[in-house]
């Protein structure tokens, strides 16, 4: 017992040592929102006078703009001085000390999803001295990036420790005017994480929110900027298969990427944030923006996002195709179950010269879903030889659903390929009954049809995902039929 | 093995079956003949639990169990296998997937182990052989853009694969050309076993020529109202459908 306890004081301490978690602030701020709470964001996280001149900036334009209305998606109106915009973590006092003190329900899940015990500790919000695997696992992670030279912290560290990238890259991609979220985000954002390979560097293992322990409670405004700088690559995987619980309703999330010449971005997003009850209540707003530049010739972006959580999402990560032959691809699955609404899909804005996109979206609707895909693909007048695939799917499984598809393209170039496939298909009665009769159960069936309509897009998840991910898909749809 | 007294279902409030009997034991292979609209159809489909019909009296005895009792899964996984007229088209999901997960879900039920790939690989190549079907058959989506003749062949390849105790070949026969109605045949002939009964559904006395019968019953207006031999079909080929309702009215 001795040993153990002093094994886990060892890797506890050599995490403080290798200063893997930020201090935390313990001030909350009561909620509402005036430019006083924007400064006081900035002046708890000791930001720099650039940051809090930017914050400020993007507070104005806020406030001069409108809630967008255009999505397919319904729900009452948000009080945005009713939400307190800084909260600080709980302190390890304050969580479950246990996984006996974890509400079985959400244990049960985790086993159904396969989830490693010792990740479900931490996925639970245990007390994170208990959690001692993925401390050591991520010790060693982080040596071997720095040897590599890659930069990858929360971004109140970036902020603090590299601030001329900060000043340099942040909203360029998204600037703070882009959208109502985007400025919001930008005037409030609490941290996120911050990514920067240098030139020429092939991140030498896939990113992962998952080793970046002290980001775990980022708060509804999350701020994520990834720089891969020329010739270089990495694979960044944001969320987890487990499901996350929240008690901040809205989320709104900003991603910028930055590909210069010859980089290569790989964005995997598996998002299962809090859906509702059956009823549809509670459950997470999602109201994000992503965008990835591909700012140099021959850089490369690529998003593969499986979506099964929140009960309204409103996402969409595009590419901007700036340099000469750069290459954008969005690979989507969506899942809504119940009363789940979700209004998602990707832009692709072809600027340089030979750029090509891809685009494969696999829609899944359940129960009382709707769902949204809603793409543009616009080629300008300087992009010659531009082509676009898109390839758009939506599945139905019962009869109180829905799917809709709003595809919009603006071709400026006469001599842009532009390609458009739609489908969509429902589960029916007698698939299932033919499964069945082969002696397979109908929810294994299930699983078995809508794995088989994703699978062009689980195949561009990194592989430990992918198997996650189908698990997760197969719980998502729990009681879906029947 | 298979007990049926009495049977009688409807489908949408309109009786189809009404009060069918038969019994079958292992080894046996039974036809069952009759017009169309007789409910042959839906005999097959009652015995492997389609939720459609209601079963509104009589009882089915399977191996001692009562049969409406049970799930269809259970019911296959019992060893119930019936051969669609109509093979369903399952896009995205890969032949071969579908037959291991058949496969083992059975094999569950057994208590045996999950079938190894590799194992699962060349019993199916075997069985694929017998039955002169492609291999790459395997990495087709389920039935997608099969001809009529694949379709049937991969339900036989099905059969083969789950080796069932009783199979209910439902009008396999049709939409076949000659060549395909012969590999079928073979098909089957090469899964008659004494521990195995078949029935086959059909309209036509064709399918007979290949597969030889036991017993030939033949049903109208949902019952049995002949039963003989392999001559019955012959004599129901020469004198029409006419000749067995004038049978079952008079």
């Amino acid at each position: 017992m001795s040993t153990e306890q002093e094994d886990l004081e060892n890797l506890v301490n050599r995490r403080y040592e290798h200063g893997f978690v930020t201090d935390i602030v313990s001030e909350s701020l009561p909620p509402g929102l005036d430019e006083g709470v924007v400064r006081a964001i900035s002046a708890l996280k000791k930001e720099p006078e650039f940051m809090l001149e930017w914050r400020l900036r993007a507070y104005r334009m806020w406030l001069e703009m409108q809630e967008p209305k255009w999505a397919h998606v319904h729900y009452p109106p948000i009080d945005f001085q009713d939400i307190s915009y800084f909260s600080a973590p709980k302190s390890d006092a304050d969580k479950p000390q246990s996984l006996d003190e974890v509400d079985p329900k959400l244990l049960e899940t985790y086993d159904k999803l396969g989830i490693p015990l010792h990740e479900r500790a931490r996925l639970a919000g245990v007390a994170v001295d208990a959690v001692f695997d993925s401390v050591s696992v991520a010790t060693t992670f982080k040596e071997k990036l720095s040897e590599a030279g890659v930069i990858f912290c929360s971004f109140s560290e970036a902020v603090i420790n590299h601030p001329e990238l900060v000043r340099k890259y942040l909203g360029s991609v998204v600037p703070q005017r882009d959208n109502f979220y985007a400025a919001l985000n930008s005037a409030v954002f609490s941290d996120g994480s911050f990514v920067y390979i240098p030139k020429g560097v092939r991140c030498p293992m896939e990113l992962s929110t998952y080793f970046r322990i002290n980001a775990a409670n980022t708060g509804q405004f999350e701020r994520t900027l990834i720089i891969a700088d020329e010739g270089s690559y990495v694979s960044y995987l944001e969320g987890c298969t487990a499901p996350m619980r929240d008690e901040n309703q809205l989320h709104a999330a900003v991603v910028e990427l930055v590909a210069l010449g010859d980089a290569e971005i790989k964005y995997s997003t598996v998002q299962n944030w809090y859906p509702g009850d059956e009823e549809g209540k509670g459950g997470i707003y999602n109201f994000v923006t992503k965008r990835g530049d591909c700012r140099g010739a021959n850089s490369k972006i690529s998003w593969t996002q499986v979506e099964t959580g929140s009960a309204i999402t409103w996402k969409y990560p595009s590419c901007i195709l700036r340099g000469d032959n750069s290459v954008g691809e969005f690979y989507s699955v969506a899942v809504t179950n119940n009363y789940q609404q979700a209004d998602t899909g990707t832009k692709m804005i072809h600027i340089g010269r030979n750029t090509s996109s891809t685009i494969v979206s696999k829609g899944i609707s359940a129960g009382h879903a709707q769902q949204a895909y809603r793409g543009l693909v616009r080629v300008m007048p300087q992009a010659d030889g531009a082509r676009n695939h898109t390839q758009c799917d939506s599945l139905l499984i019962g009869k109180e659903c829905g799917a809709h598809t709003f595809p919009y393209m603006e071709i400026k170039n006469p001599g842009a390929k532009v390609e458009h496939e739609a489908t969509t298909s429902k589960i029916s009665a007698d698939q299932l009954f033919y499964c069945r009769q082969r002696g397979i159960s109908e929810e294994d069936a299930v699983n078995m049809i809508v794995n088989g309509f994703c699978k062009e897009v689980f195949k561009e998840l990194p592989m430990e995902f992918a198997v996650e991910a189908q698990a997760l898909l197969s719980v998502s749809l729990e009681g879906a039929v029947g | 093995m298979l007990e049926v007294k009495n049977l009688k279902a409807s489908i949408g409030g309109t009786e189809i079956l009404r009060g069918l009997s038969l019994h079958i034991n292992a080894g046996e292979v039974h036809a069952i003949m009759g017009p169309n609209g007789s409910g042959k159809s839906t005999f097959a489909q009652v015995i492997a639990g389609h939720s459609d019909y209601e079963v509104t009296d009589g009882t089915v005895e399977f191996n001692g169990k009562d049969l409406l009792e049970l799930e269809p899964e259970e019911r296959a996984r019992e060893g119930i296998f019936l051969g669609f007229q109509y093979p369903v088209e399952i896009a995205g999901v890969n032949n071969a997937y579908l037959l291991k997960a058949a496969v083992n879900a059975k094999r569950k039920h057994q208590g045996l182990d999950e079938i190894d790939a590799f194992e699962f690989l060349k019993l199916a190549r075997e069985k694929m052989a017998l039955l002169g079907m492609d291999p790459k058959f395997l990495n087709r989506g389920v039935n997608e853009g099969f001809s009529g003749g694949e379709k049937k062949r991969n339900e036989i390849l099905q059969m083969a694969m789950l080796e069932p105790s009783l199979a209910i070949l439902d009008e396999t026969d049709s939409g076949l050309d000659i060549d395909a109605l012969r590999a079928v045949a073979e098909g089957v002939n090469a899964l008659r076993t004494p521990d195995r009964a078949i029935v086959l559904v059909t309209h036509y006395q064709r399918l007979l020529d290949y597969i030889e019968p036991d017993y030939v019953h033949v049903l109208s207006e949902g019952r049995i109202v002949r039963s003989g031999d392999k001559s019955l079909a012959l004599e129901l080929e020469e004198k029409g459908y006419d000749w067995v309702r004038e049978a079952a009215n008079g």
